[in-house]
């Protein structure tokens, strides 16, 4: 076996995870904790890699930091599409069929904002990093990917740390468990909701910085990566953020090992069958509770 | 004053009427229909979007002429999505619900081939844009198409590339394809012109449209250290294809091939130098051989239109290529002055057209009589600049022969 191709084959699979993680973060948190299926989530994170484009087109601001600066924006339409949601649905306890229409709604209205408003032309950024890559020793590692997978890993430490070591961290994670609990403790779930749901949909702007810098993005694109996401939140365990690193590195792995030892296309199918595999094992996912 | 108001008013209705009379008086009578799905959105709806453009430009260029037969043209479309699974539907409604008096075809292979029953149960005359080898199977005798890539399409699309190839001696070729109609077609045609030309294939797999890194397929096809690199990919797919490459040096004589997407002008412009030297397919780009009557003045206009829209701002690949497909069923139309399907079909048949794309002559499965698939390679390619693009001499022209406005840059990294 040649060396170099098995051990680029390892981190070219490690920096796909890493970026997956945080294309799934997002939704790990509002479908496995809030257990609200967010069909938009990557209609949200499409919008995201758009206006780091204008960002990065119209003040040549850098991918990342453009997508961090627009955290608070998407944290705020996060806040306020869980009150539209809560009001309409969950509140008359109708999110099942009902709520999920209205992500599906939400999503093409997503991305018939971003057609009407950018064209259906491919977009992409530019930065002095992407198109270079750094040698260490027998392995490559391309700069357009090393980026997206440090600023999910950072991401992922981050919001784990929050909701492990903060008060308002831990309410989510509470109301996830026991909601009547934690009315009874004197916390307003609905309140802790719209913030978790305002969370989950701001790494969807860093997530979508990274899928631009990956490659390039017309308004429909996230629905590719719907099938992924699930898949991976599923497979870490609805709800666990190292649950859901762990599996977009396992999925990312996979997907690399399959295409360069048998063929890219049995790659997704790999990826989806160890997902069964690990189900009919341990329904509950990698790291999820019973 | 009140009197200099009914003045004003009088000139201005007067100005009116006398603008618009010719074109009423020539264009009497019901619009005639032309109907069609097209991919406004989706994987390839940056492309159909500036082909709908094209066709508006046709629409209005007729209709200001007076239109067909002295009745004006409507277009009547719907957005496919790039969705093969729309277009039967949509076809089935521009027929039976819409009347459409003609129909053509969405843009590319996947939204045409699910037309085709449709339109064959009809009877209608089909004219294709840039579906390759759609005809293969159905056989149809009305269905012709305006992509040049000649009467043997899957073959003669790629044949430009390998004569390169054997011309320059190389013996392996590593082949890679998205898993989709057009992509698989393309393979399907370089496989053969690698086995007629008996190069040694050392990698000929597909992968998924949705790959996000193509890192480990490049390198994967590198441990296999072909002279010849074909792929035949999508837009997003050929980004990543082009990006990996440059990452990691990727070492062939010979690469491109069929790469969807490195026509368009925002990808032109962002992978900036990471194209220098790689040959594709084209099907028109600026040089003294492809001059035609018409061109340039149709790219203005598409130019202007295209400004703002959110869409391709060069219209080098598929607009002209869209505005000649209605030339060619206009012409037919008035030359034969029916809408008779039978008519015109016969009347494509035999018949060389004048177009902006240059002459266009069919064969006999409603392809081109002689392939006019370009291979270019990228040259000069600097950063940051969509200008260059229009100029002569960054995209060189190597096959065909009778077109050919350069030589070839060789090898593709050294």
């Amino acid at each position: 076996m040649d060396a170099s191709l098995f051990l680029n084959a390892i981190a070219a699979g490690i920096l796909l995870g890493g970026f997956y993680a945080a294309v799934a973060l997002g939704l790990s948190i509002v479908f496995g904790q809030l257990d609200i299926v967010n069909i938009a989530h990557p209609a949200f994170i499409v919008a995201g890699s758009y206006l780091v484009f204008a960002l990065n087109g119209g003040f040549g601001l850098d991918p990342v930091i453009a997508g961090i600066l627009l955290m608070p924006i998407f944290f705020a339409v996060g806040v306020l599409v869980y009150r539209v949601y809560y009001a309409a649905f969950e509140r008359t306890g109708r999110e099942s069929l009902a709520g999920l229409a209205f992500f599906f709604g939400l999503m093409f209205v997503i991305e018939v904002l971003f057609i009407i408003f950018y064209g259906v032309d491919y977009r992409l950024v530019e930065a002095d990093y992407i198109g270079k890559q750094i040698e260490i020793g027998l392995v490559g590692i391309p700069w357009r990917m090393l980026v997206p997978f440090c600023a999910a890993l950072a991401m992922t430490g981050a919001i784990y740390l929050f909701l492990s070591r903060t008060f308002l961290g831990r309410a989510i994670l509470a109301v996830s468990q026991d909601r009547l609990a934690l009315q009874l403790m004197g916390a307003d779930p609905v309140k802790i909701k719209q913030i978790a749901f305002g969370i989950g949909i701001a790494t969807a702007a860093l997530a979508g910085a990274l899928l631009i810098m990956i490659g390039p993005v017309e308004p429909t694109i996230g629905r590719l990566y719907i099938g992924r996401i699930f898949a991976i939140i599923v497979l870490g365990g609805m709800g666990s953020i190292p649950g859901t690193l762990v599996a977009a590195l396992i999925i990312g792995l996979s997907e690399s090992i399959v295409t360069t030892y048998i063929g890219p296309s049995w790659a997704p199918t790999v990826a989806f069958g160890f997902l069964l595999i690990t189900l009919a094992v341990r329904p509950q996912g990698l790291f999820g509770r019973q | 004053m009140r009197f200099f108001r009914q003045l004003v008013l009088a000139i201005a209705a007067l100005a009116v009427v006398v603008a618009y009379s010719p074109q009423v008086s020539a264009q009497s009578g019901k619009p005639i229909k032309i109907g069609f799905s097209m991919a406004l959105t989706g994987v390839l709806g940056a492309g159909g979007k500036s082909a709908l453009i094209a066709m508006e430009i046709w629409r209005d260029d007729v209709n200001k002429k007076g239109g067909l037969l002295g009745r004006p043209v409507e277009l009547v479309y719907y957005d496919d999505a790039t969705t093969p699974a729309k277009v039967p539907a949509i076809y089935t409604k521009l027929l039976n619900v819409d009347k459409v008096d003609l129909v053509v075809s969405s843009y590319g292979t996947d939204v045409i081939a699910p037309a085709m029953p449709i339109v064959m149960r009809s009877g209608k005359v089909f004219l294709g844009l840039f579906g390759l080898d759609v005809n293969h199977k159905f056989k149809y005798d009305r269905y012709f198409q305006i992509m040049p890539a000649g009467p043997n399409p899957a073959q003669d699309w790629s044949r430009g590339f390998f004569d390169i190839a054997k011309e320059k001696g190389l013996k392996s070729v590593a082949i890679a394809g998205a898993d989709a109609e057009f992509a698989q077609n393309a393979v399907k045609g370089a496989r053969a012109n690698a086995k007629q030309d008996k190069l040694n294939i050392v990698y000929d797999k597909s992968f998924p449209p949705s790959t996000a890194d193509f890192t480990p397929i490049l390198r994967a096809i590198q441990a296999t250290n072909p002279d010849i690199i074909y792929f035949g990919s999508y837009p997003a797919n050929s980004v990543g294809i082009v990006k990996a490459a440059n990452e990691l040096g990727l070492k062939a004589k010979l690469v491109g091939g069929g790469m969807v997407g490195l026509q368009f002008a925002a990808i032109m412009k962002n992978l900036g130098p990471g194209l220098n030297n790689l040959v594709n397919y084209d099907f028109w780009v600026p040089a003294k051989t492809l001059k035609f009557p018409g061109i340039e003045e149709f790219l203005k206009k598409y130019q202007a239109a295209a400004a703002g829209k959110g869409v391709d701002l060069l219209g080098h690949y598929l607009p002209p290529w869209a505005y000649a497909y209605m030339q060619v069923l206009g012409q037919s139309v008035e030359a034969t002055k029916s809408l008779d399907d039978k008519k015109l079909a016969e009347y494509i048949h035999k018949t060389t057209f004048n177009t902006v794309v240059g002459p266009v002559k069919f064969g006999k499965n409603g392809e081109w009589a002689t392939s006019r698939a370009l291979m270019i390679q990228f040259r000069g390619i600097k950063a940051n600049n969509l200008d260059q693009f229009k100029m002569e001499g960054t995209r060189v022209v190597l096959k065909p022969d009778t077109v050919k406005s350069g030589d070839i840059m060789f090898p593709y990294k050294k």
